[in-house]
């Protein structure tokens, strides 16, 4: 009954290669930057724009507080309707899932008209209310994502045997939360961090409406402007968002293993 | 007449052997248990007969015809598997119907049989239902009918029962015996279950580290064990160490008292140490009578289970379990205890060495 | 012994409920003020006038034919990239899971899809300039070994096709995370008793594979379809804004009201919501199928 692995083979053959070749054509192309021999002129020159540094370190201060506000929104939330209101848990992640439904560029959209300075609650009005809201939009984003990692995480463990333990020792909810909960899902709250972190770094069209001086937006000036800077841009975008899967991959592992 | 002949049957992955050089003769009509923990190899050979795993070396063959080499649908074998596999986008009729389809049968014959099928599992009404509809018990009765309805030689079970709850286990293979005695139908039954074994075969096959330890019927392999590994495996046993004195005439000192065995002592040395076993319902306290071995000892614990008290006696060096009925009238030994131990010279099994 | 200290956490009695509900009032604040809030004023938006009056004007404005080209290049695109995504992805995933390869294939091939399915946006858009381009590295290869002009032929990154192959990079794995577990769902031994009852491997696929995965297939692909719908970066940065398709006409609305009626443009994203739900409620209503088989 030996099967033949002719077709898988090819299948993973071919798909390798789709997703090798523009890779490695990007590598080449951001390395044609001297004429005449490969070089990592651009990268030089990428990694010493001022612009480029600015903007990176925006969006990495940006991710975080997104996951910051992320975690602290989502994971209270997901505690609590599995430990009280399970009869809300599909009306949660009916919203959790919207965000996958509504495009972001409507939801972009939305926040320009509703928190504009002619409304109720500026934001849009001063640069650090529009850092916040342009977190809150990312928080949304994330949504989907960091629901179902940190719901995962919850349902792997005892959710109220381990409340009442604490409880019946006499912590309070605060300790509950950070000092059980947390870390009894630590690996889950990772994995949704990293990539929200992948989503948020090199994110264009929230940032680029809300008109913040964003990674994502400076890769697209970038690309309109220059030959060879935005194949070297594209390779580190790319590095990134595969350090945030390994890192996920890392930590997934890591759990694993330990519940071994 | 030998129905399924498996001659030197072996199976390896790679460097490690699941398999070793594994003879069956199966007669036409019979049931038959492959009985072991897992990882014995039971559930191996089961799919090397249904074609699903190929053998390393070795032949199979069903009705004088050789299987080896031919893929599961040719060789006429009809499997139930232990997690029902049931095709669940199709309801209970067409499940049992499916076998029939694809051997294009007609759409009378195959209505008609399908309802055959649904008495045969006395499940009558559940044609139209779907798999997840249906309670484990009854999927598994559905699988059953599925695997019989093409009419197969032969029909293979792979732990069919160990999904179950034990009351429903215990009922459905009393039906599935029922059913299998009705049809004539020659059936493998793997199970790890002693007590399944026991109590559905003609005969076991005890399996261990993919060899056949012991081939008998139900009766031959939990009173006269061959090995440690069937004596330990089917059922309670007390094994202990004996010295052999005269191995012409059976006779053993078991913690220093001479006792004398039926089992035969012919290829052993005097002085030699052998495993012994004794049942513990075969061990019975009193005193001496005839030719009955007695050995004194001391009453160290006293366990009520119910049915059967189990008491544990020390002898000089080693202990040993018996197993007294529970009769109110009759007052039992107290801890401390000094008893006489006596048993038969068939009760006292002198065991193969473990390979 | 834990009734006293329970009855902290878990106020018994109606006036307990409120209590309970505090827990989640945080998330649904932010729900309503950066989810649901937007949206809505949008919806309204599309049934109102400029001064506020209701009409469906709006509504009637989205026939208009730069309108309907816009949107019916933005399905076709996504349409081409779901099926194809769809197609490639489940042979993909198919191989990895079922198809008897060395253990190691799959979890590499579940890693590079968490990859390449987040690899998306602005960076993509220049990994296939550089690939695709007219001084892409295949482009050149093309033409260097094999003497093939791929321009001569009408190719052209930024268009229906060119989109349809980038969007592909992220769409094929996509496909792959959502469906692999589907495949796992698909019981060795459902194939084993098929085969043992006579059916072949087709006939296996065509009587039990397939109706099994059919609701995965179908809502996985509509997923995907909802995930190119909304696409704007890839094809912003690929294309500026040359292509026609509705996500990039909203971006230009809402840069500077190149349609001259704020109101059209919520009519427009409006009608992207509609699309998008659409399709993602189908998806979600088909799993709720696909599940339950396997309970």
């Amino acid at each position: 009954m030996k099967k033949s692995t002719f077709g898988p083979w090819l299948a993973v053959v071919l798909g390798a290669a789709y997703f090798l070749i523009p890779l490695i054509a990007t590598v080449e192309f951001s390395m044609r930057m001297k004429r005449g021999e490969y070089s990592f002129e651009a990268y030089r020159v990428v990694l010493g724009d001022p612009r480029f540094q600015a903007s990176f370190s925006y969006s990495v201060a940006l991710a975080l507080a997104t996951i910051v506000i992320g975690v602290l929104l989502v994971v209270p939330t997901a505690y609590w309707v599995q430990l009280r209101l399970p009869k809300l848990r599909p009306v949660v992640e009916f919203i959790t899932l919207l965000p996958l439904v509504i495009p972001a560029i409507v939801i972009v959209f939305g926040y320009l008209r509703i928190y504009n300075s002619e409304s109720w609650l500026p934001l849009t009005d001063s640069a650090r209310g529009t850092d916040l809201l342009l977190a809150f939009g990312y928080v949304t984003l994330a949504l989907p994502y960091m629901y179902r990692s940190v719901d995962t995480g919850l349902r792997a463990i005892d959710v109220r045997t381990l409340t009442e333990a604490a409880e019946s020792l006499g912590a309070g909810w605060a300790t509950i939360l950070f000092k059980v909960i947390f870390p009894n899902i630590r690996s889950a709250i990772l994995s949704g961090s990293f990539l929200t972190f992948a989503i948020v770094i090199g994110e264009f069209t929230f940032a680029a409406l809300l008109d913040r001086p964003a990674f994502g937006p400076y890769l697209q000036l970038v690309g309109a402007n220059r030959a060879y800077e935005p194949a070297a841009l594209a390779i580190i975008a790319f590095v990134v968002t595969w350090a945030c899967m390994g890192l996920i991959q890392v930590f997934g592992a890591a759990r694993g293993t330990a519940q071994k | 007449m030998t129905f399924i002949d498996i001659r030197g049957l072996k199976k390896s992955f790679g460097p490690t052997t699941v398999v070793h050089d594994f003879d069956l003769s199966v007669e036409r009509g019979e049931f038959i248990s492959f009985l072991g923990p897992s990882g014995c190899g039971k559930t191996t050979i089961l799919r090397m007969i249904a074609g699903f795993e190929s053998a390393t070396a070795g032949s199979i063959a069903i009705a004088g015809k050789e299987v080896a080499h031919l893929p599961p649908a040719k060789r006429d074998v009809g499997m139930v598997f232990q997690s029902y596999a049931l095709f669940p986008n199709m309801t209970v009729a067409d499940n049992i119907a499916f076998g029939l389809r694809v051997a294009k049968r007609s759409a009378d014959e195959i209505r008609t049989r399908v309802r055959q099928m649904l008495d045969l599992i006395k499940l009558p009404h559940l044609g139209e239902r779907y798999p997840y509809q249906l309670s484990g018990g009854q999927q598994q009765r559905v699988a059953l009918a599925r695997a019989i309805a093409v009419k197969p030689q032969v029909l293979l079970l792979d732990e069919p029962l160990s999904a179950l709850d034990a009351k429903i286990r215990v009922s459905l293979r009393e039906e599935i015996r029922a059913l299998q005695k009705e049809l004539g139908i020659t059936t493998i039954f793997v199970t790890h279950d002693q007590e399944e074994a026991l109590s559905m075969s003609d005969r076991i096959v005890v399996l261990s580290e993919g060899r056949a330890e012991q081939i008998g019927t139900p009766f031959e392999v939990y009173n006269y064990p061959r090995t440690r590994f069937v004596a330990s495996f089917v059922g309670t046993l007390n094994l202990l160490a004996a010295e052999v004195v005269e191995p012409a005439a059976g006779r053993l000192a078991l913690d220093g008292r001479t006792v004398s065995t039926a089992s035969s002592l012919a290829v052993r040395g005097t002085g030699e140490t052998v495993t012994v076993a004794m049942r513990p319902e075969a061990l019975s306290l009193g005193a001496a009578a005839g030719d009955r071995n007695a050995i004194p000892g001391t009453v160290e614990d006293v366990a009520f289970l119910g049915a059967v008290v189990r008491i544990r006696v020390r002898l000089d060096a080693q202990t040993v379990s018996l197993d007294a009925f529970n009769q109110p009238s009759v007052s039992l030994p107290k801890k401390g205890d000094a008893v006489t131990l006596t048993f038969t010279r068939e009760d006292l099994l002198v065991l193969e060495e473990d390979r | 012994m834990s009734e006293p200290t329970t009855a902290r956490l878990h106020p018994a009695g109606p006036t307990g409920l409120p209590w309970a509900w505090i827990g989640v009032a945080p998330f649904f604040l932010f729900a309503l003020l950066f989810l649901i809030l937007p949206t809505a004023f949008l919806v309204v938006g599309a049934f109102q006038t400029a001064d506020g009056a209701f009409t469906l004007q709006n509504l009637r404005d989205l026939g208009h034919p730069s309108i309907v080209a816009a949107y019916w290049i933005s399905i076709q695109i996504s349409a081409a990239s779901a099926l194809g995504g769809a197609v490639i992805g489940a042979f993909l995933a198919y191989a990895a899971v079922g198809g008897g390869l060395p253990a190691w294939i799959r979890p590499t091939l579940m890693t590079f899809s968490g990859v390449a399915s987040n690899f998306a946006g602005v960076p993509l858009a220049f990994a296939f300039l550089a690939t695709l381009g007219r001084t892409g590295l295949v482009t050149w290869a093309l033409a260097t070994w094999f003497g093939f002009n791929l321009y001569s032929t009408g190719f052209n990154l930024l268009s229906f096709l060119g989109l349809t192959l980038t969007y592909l990079y992220f769409q094929i794995p996509l496909m792959v995370l959502i469906l692999t577990p589907a495949l796992d769902g698909l019981k060795k031994e459902w194939r084993e008793a098929a085969s043992i009852l006579g059916a072949s491997t087709f006939q296996y696929w065509r009587r039990i594979g397939l109706p099994v995965l059919w609701p995965s297939l179908m809502g996985s692909t509509l997923l995907l379809f909802a995930n190119s719908f909304g696409a704007v970066a890839t094809a912003y940065a690929l294309t500026g804004s040359s292509l026609n398709i509705v996500t990039i006409l909203l971006y230009a609305q809402i840069r500077g009201d190149v349609l001259h009626n704020q109101n059209l443009g919520y009519a427009l994203a409006l009608g992207m919501i509609l699309i998008t739900g659409v399709s993602n409620i189908a998806y979600i209503w088909l799993r709720g199928r696909a599940e339950r088989w396997s309970r």
